[in-house]
């Protein structure tokens, strides 16, 4: 039941982007900062971790689920250490998607030719 | 074989009212694209979802917290869209799935990566490390600052509330 809910929720709110995509033409920049801010806000609100209880992966997978990390971390850290927590809890939440893109994506411009990527 | 069961002549068959003509044009295009996309997007994006909660599984049953399991499953998808988008899979399928493959964290890998192998022949600092950011770049400033808008907000709900 948890790879349906997985597979459901993630589709869902990838089909959501690609209305958004259709109708309104944002770029793909456009998109994936508005879905992380999103997430930080429905984090904010209390909204999201109910449905990254539900869903597992298929809310943490989409980008909706980078923004809740951030805001979780955020919240975490100034549990722990007051409003400090504030300036360092966001970023080391999410300290293992941003470290492993930018690792990979040095290894992968070494190891492949330079080319157009459309 | 009777004169009248001959076919009507062509020329009068091409004279179309627009409302025929529209019709036939409707007939004749592929269903609503927005529709075409939107199942796409749903089955590619919950496909991904699903490999990560396969993933996620797996580290949890390893002996892994759930925060732990949720970012080795992160850096596990960012690693192998890293692969399929040095191998330029990547573009093959998202020119398919849209917003199925942009907007799962393999989506934001794909964008890094893109950019950094794209760029290699600007150099390595001011190509691969400075364009990589291009899309990047907001998406990341854009999430710190709202987390530290709700970080200090929520320091004040606590002080106060």
């Amino acid at each position: 039941m948890d790879y349906v809910w997985a597979f459901l929720v993630g589709g869902a709110i990838c089909a959501a982007g690609q209305v958004l995509m259709d109708l309104t033409g944002l770029t793909p920049a456009r998109i994936l900062t508005g879905y992380v801010v999103a997430g930080v806000v429905l984090s904010a609100l209390g909204w999201y971790a109910p449905l990254a209880e539900l869903a597992g992966a298929g809310a943490s997978v989409p980008l909706l689920g980078f923004g809740h990390l951030l805001a979780q971390g955020a919240r975490n850290a100034v549990d722990r250490i007051g409003w400090l927590g504030a300036f360092t809890g966001g970023l080391s939440a999410a300290a293992g998607g941003i470290c492993a893109s930018l690792v990979f994506g040095v290894l992968a411009a070494l190891a492949a030719r330079s080319r157009d990527q459309n | 074989m009777e004169k009248g069961t001959s076919p009507r002549p062509r020329s009068r068959n091409m004279r179309l009212t627009p409302g025929e003509y529209s019709r036939m044009v409707g007939r004749a295009s592929p269903k609503s694209p927005l529709r075409r996309d939107v199942v796409w997007a749903f089955l590619v994006g919950g496909g991904i979802c699903l490999l990560g909660e396969w993933l996620r599984k797996a580290f949890l049953a390893a002996g892994h917290t759930l925060g732990d399991a949720a970012a080795l499953t992160s850096i596990t998808l960012i690693g192998l869209s890293a692969l399929c988008t040095a191998l330029g899979w990547y573009q093959k399928l998202a020119a398919k799935a849209g917003a199925g493959t942009l907007v799962p964290i393999t989506g934001f890998a794909n964008a890094v990566v893109s950019q950094a192998i794209e760029f290699k022949v600007e150099g390595l600092v001011t190509g691969v490390g400075a364009k990589m950011f291009v899309i990047a770049g907001p998406v990341i400033v854009y999430g710190t600052m709202a987390s530290w808008a709700w970080g200090l907000l929520y320091a004040a709900l606590r002080a106060w509330g």
